[in-house]
């Protein structure tokens, strides 16, 4: 196929012919191409098939507003649902296809539905569809999904890496038209540090789309000037192929780079950076946007928007068409006529809505006034069009203008409201604008080229003048003010066929009427009654021209009617950049335990707690399952000896002369009193009186304690501590550090702990029960000196010690134990055995500790002092807190011993029926109990102190399950606590 | 097929009237509610024409009997949360004061579009909550095992199941691998402007007032009894005045000279450009803090965590955008290359226990409904139904008699995730 | 957003986290009459103004001060920003 509607000039590299395919259809373009404009170059005009009529539709824009012309680009995992062939550049070998349609582009399947379209009016799925009842799901539903939605995904993980990155200017100038070139050259050469952001990938804006001249030059020439001089200096940075699309609080800016959409392939470097752009100031020159006039059957293919026609042109060489009308309602339609005549195009009619003379000479057109077009012929390519008069002029495209509506949208990101302006007949920014953000040029309704100029000097002086800078003497490059007058004109009422609005939602001006006739009047109602401008170009051609028909229909004027929010993004943003790096195992940072290492080399299986990796068990040789390796590291601890690396749990340095008191007021118990030497438990409340957290924390000095968090709570702890130190008792004289990343700390625990550590702890300390007894600790030297701290404190229940060192020799502590502990047979555990030793004990963990439970519940009510000041006393003893009948931890036996527990089953009485109502309590922690030879349970059970020894049913009925389990002290194991004090 | 019904004109909605304006020229469409002024007096006014505030009027009129209502908005009907939502219903609740509550909820939405002839696309899709460790394998039996006991359905899978069910998930290469998961199949998503409406409808033709645009800017008491209130639209008066304006919440109540138990936070919402069906349900994804549907026009629609900062603007920034989006590529990272189409922000009502509150106030005469936190959507018709029984007998309906406000000074907290009185944790 | 941190200048607000309303700084006296209803008040009730508000930010990843920003609640535009503990003194906290 070749080139047919090539025409001379154009911006394009015509010594590099790049090959496309289109539907499986080769064909050919240029570098400086869009897929648009090659694809008309190439004479294709239907591209596509509307949303909800599967009407055949073609390029309708040249820019990033276009509804109609959405392809699916490239193949297999980089599948691309979607794109926007008029923004998308072409590539020697990209591959397009058309979407939302059923057989091929031309022949349709779905088509029908234009059909029966009398049945499908506006919003008429809100008042069918239900009966019989259970149809929606199953029948109407599914039909109504399978012919929703547009491009496919591919249902693999997206290939591409993206990017993030942050920036930080002065001044962001976004869009790199005339007004925004003018403004960064102004604040440039002020000095201040600019970043000039435009989404085409080549900067100048409408300048490249025009004949229109600059300090006596072309347009497009200065624009490549002016990038040239900006581009030499140190202090701007010019990102094109970046859209800036939202503006958040202050100054902050969404900016998304497209690195390498424009290459076959990315070659392993990112495809699209997210940037943050901090910025002191802003302008905005983001340009305007031209909008239709809605006629009968104005969404045929060779419907074009007339700016667009100007610019395949004009920019690309390319002629949408052979035989061209402009129908317009302002003299800029006019120079759409004007400039394909003058490449040679044949012009065949200018019909204009006014009764006004011509506005310039357009030779062979003829100019029809006072006249509009009210019907198209020609189903995939437009063939003729049809005047209010009744004739019929045979075109194959049409160039439509219904004047210009200034780009507010970044105005709005922060819900300010832009305000009518009646020379425009557009919306202009108005009211409150994001902060530091100033409009410039055509998005503030300086339409002319040289307005826009001089709009984007003086913008940007005034912003960098406020930032301290010396604005640059400099005037504004010069240009011509081209004619701009425009005659408000929305749809020509004439029609009697069906005019669009909404080009991709199929939204007519029908559908608006009855959007009015039943009551959905406000903009906002319209919009989601008809589904106007939700499709991808959140309506960027039909919001106010529906907004005028509605206006219309309410006797009110367009700014009485309102205005639909705008929100970001401008232009639609990939998923995978907004994600960035942060996916598959890089989603979240890792913490690695100091023995991590070791624990690799010696068998260990790793689970995930909070962002830390722990050893869950350790698989020895033979092991069939993981249940032989728990069983055998709990049996083993309990028994002779095991090893367990515990850094995890937080680690907080309290010191100062009012430490103690301090702790007095962050525990529900007191620490003030506790000697030095010597560690007791603790117990957290919030202020609302519900646990937090517990630990140990220990005494090192008359001044120093050491605190102990659980691993979960570890930073959360850290920030209440530093709210009470700063905010709530800024007079006590106390510091805190974290230190968990300091220390390397080990749980040796068993009946051979103080036997092993005797061999690894230097002689001088004495760790003799009565030197050390339980509850002790100190700061003692291991392996011939390295200073380490001792704490014997156990969570296993057994004689048991926990070992400090730096972190930096955690590894290396963890093979000199497991060396020296080889003649007592020792055993490094994981958190599976943990969990089975604090079972069997009766400790609480996250599972009972979940932010539901009070002390009282968990058995320790008579921990939280009332004699003192402290964090959650007072509203923890509110009445409901503190109900006999309320639940209490309790241990849980199977009946039958074979039976294995169920944690998250509910308790109901024997005898009564499994319902809400019923509800005893529910097991929070199960285990396979090794040393008691059966499954045992942890859970809360109403009055359960007062019913040990009462069989209850554990019910799961998302197992379909029911056991007999008997109520025990929570103490399942030495419930005197003989061993620990060994 | 026109019922006259206390002086309104109702048309009732069906395939046939479809068709007949259809063959007719779609001329014969009636007004879906009307446009009236304000009267100088009703029984009851009710405070915001969301989803709360017009269900609240629909079901006074049709359960209760009362007609003599109006429902005064400050902007367009259904302009508050109801239409800025991530539209999913569900019942998955666990403690006692909710889960009866939200039950009531789920099947009010099963017969929700028969019962107001206004199809507001109900589609029980199920919803998914997955896990990731076996501590929160855990909660999901407790929380699946209650839903059971209320008469809920719940479904553990486990991840043999998930993997045939929707392959698309990152099973391989996560940083939380999915260990399973909690179905409620019952679960799933409705169009949430269409439930607005056909409320509203169906209020409007009982004879319910909406009176839009029509801010109330001052609240009427005397000796202790609310009188009425002042609005742009001059002074109602009024017998009872109810509360129902979520987000707004703090600032009405301060009309009223109360302080609440809530914070006013922004959650933001997304939805993707159209594609064709790739999600068959609602999945949930807590470990990254992001869930997700497909609408029945195509978009992903999804969201996540609440921005965090106390705010009455109705948006957001960037920080959450990316953190909701690095969920998404975390979880399923085939929508990379689908687009984020647009974003938009609500105010919601964050209480101090994540939960509700549907009672009466210190001052006679004036209720208050609120406290919904970003679940409001799924209690719209059991909040309508409970807050209009309040209303009517004065006393709470039976599954909402938790929901008061002078709970926290008893002690009694509804707390599903146990985070305490910190709004923007829940 | 940006808060201008009285110590490090202007830093990311997603370098901090968020508490609430600076009325928690005011803690009651636990030995009062009333510490019930006071601690009522103080745990739960909030003003949760539209406009300006006194709020508690963490610079967590940071210097880890406490700082009390005012900032509007209706536009985000902040007005001030203090050391928290400087707050809690001036408020008569030791």
């Amino acid at each position: 196929m070749s080139q047919v509607n090539r025409i001379e000039g154009g911006l394009i590299d015509r010594s590099k012919t790049l090959s496309f395919t289109f539907n499986g259809k080769a064909m050919q373009g240029h570098p400086g191409d869009t897929l648009a404009s090659a694809l008309l170059a190439n004479g294709q005009t239907l591209v596509g098939r509307s949303f909800k009529y599967h009407r055949p539709r073609g390029i309708f824009t040249s820019g990033s507003e276009e509804p109609n012309a959405l392809v699916q680009l490239r193949t297999g995992a980089h599948q691309e649902p979607n794109t926007r062939a008029t923004v998308a550049e072409l590539f020697d070998g990209l591959n397009a296809t058309s979407q939302n349609h059923r057989g091929s582009l031309e022949f349709d399947m779905m088509a029908m539905t234009d059909f029966v379209s009398p049945f499908l009016s506006a919003g008429f799925y809100y008042k069918t569809f239900m009966w019989p009842k259970a149809f929606w799901e199953k029948f109407y539903e599914p039909v109504i999904r399978s012919s929703a939605g547009l491009g496919r995904l591919s249902m693999q993980e997206d290939p591409d890496i993206y990017d993030k990155g942050f920036l930080h200017c002065d001044l962001l100038v976004i869009g790199a038209g005339p007004a925004g070139l003018s403004a960064a050259l102004a604040a440039g050469r002020s000095g201040a540090r600019v970043i000039l952001a435009d989404e085409d990938f080549a900067p100048g804006g409408r300048l490249n789309a025009e004949t229109l001249e600059v300090d006596g030059m072309a347009g497009a020439d200065w624009a490549t000037q002016a990038i040239d001089e900006l581009s030499a200096m140190d202090n701007v940075r010019v990102m094109t192929r970046s859209t800036v699309y939202g503006a958040y609080d202050h100054g902050i800016y969404g900016v998304l780079e497209r690195c390498t959409d424009h290459l076959a392939s990315s070659n392993g470097k990112p495809r699209q950076i997210l940037w943050r752009v901090y910025s002191k100031r802003a302008v905005l020159a983001a340009g305007a946007t031209e909008r239709p006039i809605a006629f009968g059957n104005n969404d045929r293919p060779g419907v074009m928007l007339a700016g667009a026609v100007r610019d395949y042109a004009n920019r690309y060489g390319v002629t949408p068409g052979q035989q061209v009308a402009v129908f317009t309602n302002n003299d800029d339609g006019w120079r759409t006529a004007a400039d394909l005549a003058a490449k040679g195009v044949q012009v065949s009619a200018i019909i204009d809505s006014r009764d006004a003379p011509a506005v310039c000479d357009v030779p062979g057109a003829r100019h029809v006034r006072n006249a509009a077009v009210v019907d198209t012929v020609g189903r995939k390519g437009l063939k003729s069009v049809t005047l209010t008069d009744g004739q019929v002029i045979p075109v194959d495209c049409l160039a439509v203008s219904g004047g210009w509506n200034p780009n507010v949208h970044l105005t709005c990101h922060q819900r300010g409201r832009p305000t009518w302006d009646d020379d425009l007949s557009a919306f202009v920014p108005g009211g409150e604008l994001p902060v530091g953000m100033a409009v410039a040029g055509a998005a503030n309704g300086a339409m002319t080229l040289g307005a826009a100029l001089q709009s984007g000097r003086d913008v940007a002086n005034a912003q960098v003048k406020d930032l301290g800078f010396t604005a640059s003497r400099k005037a504004a490059p010069k240009a011509e003010d081209e004619p701009r007058e425009c005659a408000a004109f929305w749809h020509v009422k004439e029609s009697k066929k069906r005019a669009w609005l909404d080009q991709q939602n199929d939204v007519t001006v029908k559908d608006v009427k009855l959007s009015h006739t039943e009551g959905y009047r406000s903009v906002e109602l319209l919009k989601r009654y008809t589904t106007l401008g939700m499709a991808t170009d959140q309506g960027k051609t039909a919001n106010i021209p529906a907004l005028a028909i509605m206006a219309e229909c309410t006797g009110k004027t367009i700014p009485e009617t309102g205005t639909t929010i705008f929100r970001p993004p401008y232009t639609p943003v990939p998923l995978g950049a907004l994600g960035g790096r942060a996916r598959g195992k890089d989603f979240r940072p890792y913490r690695l335990t100091p023995s991590h290492k070791w624990a690799e080399e010696n068998g260990a299986s790793f689970v995930t707690v909070g962002n830390w990796m722990r050893a869950e068990w350790y698989t020895r040789p033979g092991e069939k399952g993981w249940r032989d390796s728990v069983d055998r590291e709990a049996k083993n601890t309990r028994e002779s000896v095991g090893i367990c690396d515990v850094t995890t749990l937080g680690k907080i340095d309290v010191k100062g002369k009012d430490a103690g008191e301090f702790l007095n007021k962050v525990y529900s118990n007191t620490f003030s009193t506790l000697a030095v030497g010597k560690v007791r438990y603790g117990l957290m409340l919030r202020e609302d009186g519900i646990c937090y957290d517990d630990g140990t924390t220990a005494r090192m000095g008359e001044n120093h304690y050491v605190m102990t968090t659980t691993t979960a709570n570890a930073v959360l702890v850290f920030r209440r501590m530093e709210f009470a130190r700063q905010c709530l008792w800024p007079d006590l004289d106390v510091h805190l550090i974290s230190t968990t990343d300091g220390w390397a700390q080990f749980a040796v625990a068993g009946p051979n702990s103080r036997n092993l550590l005797r061999k690894v702890v230097d002689e001088e300390h004495d760790i003799s029960n009565e030197a050390f007894p339980f509850m002790g600790c100190g700061e003692i030297t291991v392996c011939g000196g390295m200073p380490a701290r001792l704490f014997r404190i156990s969570f296993s229940g057994e004689l048991a010690f926990e070992i400090a060192v730096p972190a930096r020799y955690g590894n290396s502590m963890m093979g000199v134990l497991n060396e020296a502990g080889k003649e007592f047979n020792v055993a490094p555990y994981g958190t599976e055995a943990l969990g089975v030793m604090r079972i069997e004990k009766g400790h609480a963990t996250a599972n009972e500790l979940n932010g539901q439970t009070t002390a009282h519940n968990i058995g320790l009510g008579k921990m939280v002092s009332q004699k003192k000041e402290c964090i959650g006393n007072v509203l923890s003893q509110r009445e409901e807190l503190i109900r006999d009948d309320d639940i209490r931890l309790m241990g849980f036996h199977p009946v039958d011993r074979n039976e294995k527990l169920i944690a998250g089953s509910h308790f109901i009485t024997k005898g009564e029926d499994a319902i809400m109502d019923n509800d005893q309590g529910w097991m929070t922690s199960v285990a396979f109990s090794p040393n008691l030879g059966h499954s045992v349970g942890l859970g809360f059970i109403k009055r359960g102190h007062e019913r040990k020894g009462e069989i209850v049913r554990a019910v799961s009925p998302v197992h379909g399950k029911e056991i007999e389990v008997e109520i025990v002290s929570a103490h399942m194991i030495d419930p005197e606590g003989e061993r620990l004090r060994a | 097929m026109e019922q006259q019904l206390w002086g309104c004109v109702r048309m009732r909605y069906s395939a046939f009237r479809v068709l007949r304006e259809g063959l007719t020229g779609n001329k014969g469409w009636k007004a879906a509610w009307r446009e009236p002024d304000p009267k100088p007096e009703y029984d009851i006014v009710i405070i915001g024409a969301g989803g709360h505030g017009l269900a609240t009027a629909y079901y006074l009129a049709k359960e209760f009997g009362m007609r003599n209502i109006a429902v005064v908005e400050k902007g367009w009907l259904g302009s508050g949360n109801i239409g800025r939502n991530t539209t999913i219903i569900r019942s998955n609740y666990m403690l006692p004061g909710n889960e009866h509550f939200y039950e009531f909820s789920m099947k009010l939405w099963e017969n929700l579009e028969q019962d107001t002839n206004y199809n507001s696309m109900v589609s029980q899709r199920s919803i998914l909550n997955l896990f990731h460790t076996d501590g929160q394998r855990d909660a999901f039996v407790r929380r699946g095992n209650a839903m059971f006991l209320a008469g809920a359905d719940a479904e553990l899978a486990d991840e043999a199941q998930l993997r045939r069910e929707l392959p698309f998930l990152n099973f391989d290469n996560a940083r939380f691998p999915i260990k399973g998961g909690l179905y409620q199949r019952r679960g799933g998503t409705a169009r949430h402007d269409a439930v607005a409406w056909g409320y509203a409808r169906g209020a409007d033709s009982r004879g319910v007032d909406i009176l839009q645009n029509c801010e109330v800017t001052g609240i009427d008491i005397e000796d202790g009894k609310v009188r009425g209130v002042q609005t742009a639209r001059g002074p109602i008066r009024a017998r009872k005045v109810a509360m129902c304006v979520a987000g707004s919440s703090g600032r009405v109540a301060a009309m009223a000279g109360m302080r609440l138990p809530i914070e006013s936070h922004v959650l933001q919402a997304f939805v993707s450009e159209g594609l064709k069906p790739v999600l068959p349900g609602v999945i949930t994804f807590g470990a990254g803090h992001f869930y997700v549907s497909q609408s029945d026009k195509g978009g992903l629609v999804f969201g996540g965590d609440i921005d965090g900062y106390n705010t009455y603007a109705q948006r957001g920034n960037l920080p959450v955008v990316e953190d909701v989006s690095e969920g998404g590529m975390a979880i399923m990272p085939m929508i990379g290359r689908a687009r984020l189409l647009r974003s938009w922000g609500g105010v919601m009502d964050m209480s101090m226990d994540g939960s509700p509150f549907i009672d009466k106030t210190g001052i006679d005469g004036l209720y208050f409904n609120g406290g919904w936190c970003y679940g409001g959507f799924k209690a719209t018709p059991a909040s309508g139904y409970c807050y209009a029984h309040l209303l009517a007998k004065d006393e709470p309906h039976p599954v909402a008699t938790e929901m008061r406000l002078d709970r926290f000074k008893r002690g009694h907290l509804i707390d599903e995730k146990g985070q305490g009185n910190q709004p923007n944790l829940h | 957003m940006i808060i201008n941190h009285p110590l490090l200048g202007p830093r990311d607000a997603a370098e901090f986290i968020y508490l609430g309303d600076a009325c928690l700084i005011d803690r009651p006296d636990w030995q009062a009459e009333d510490a019930a209803e006071q601690f009522y008040e103080y745990g739960y009730l909030r003003d949760n103004p539209a406009g300006e508000h006194q709020e508690l930010w963490y610079h967590e990843q940071g210097d880890r001060s406490w700082l009390v920003v005012t900032r509007d609640t209706l536009s985000h535009k902040i007005t001030k920003v203090e050391l928290a503990r400087d707050v809690a003194v001036a408020r008569g906290r030791g």
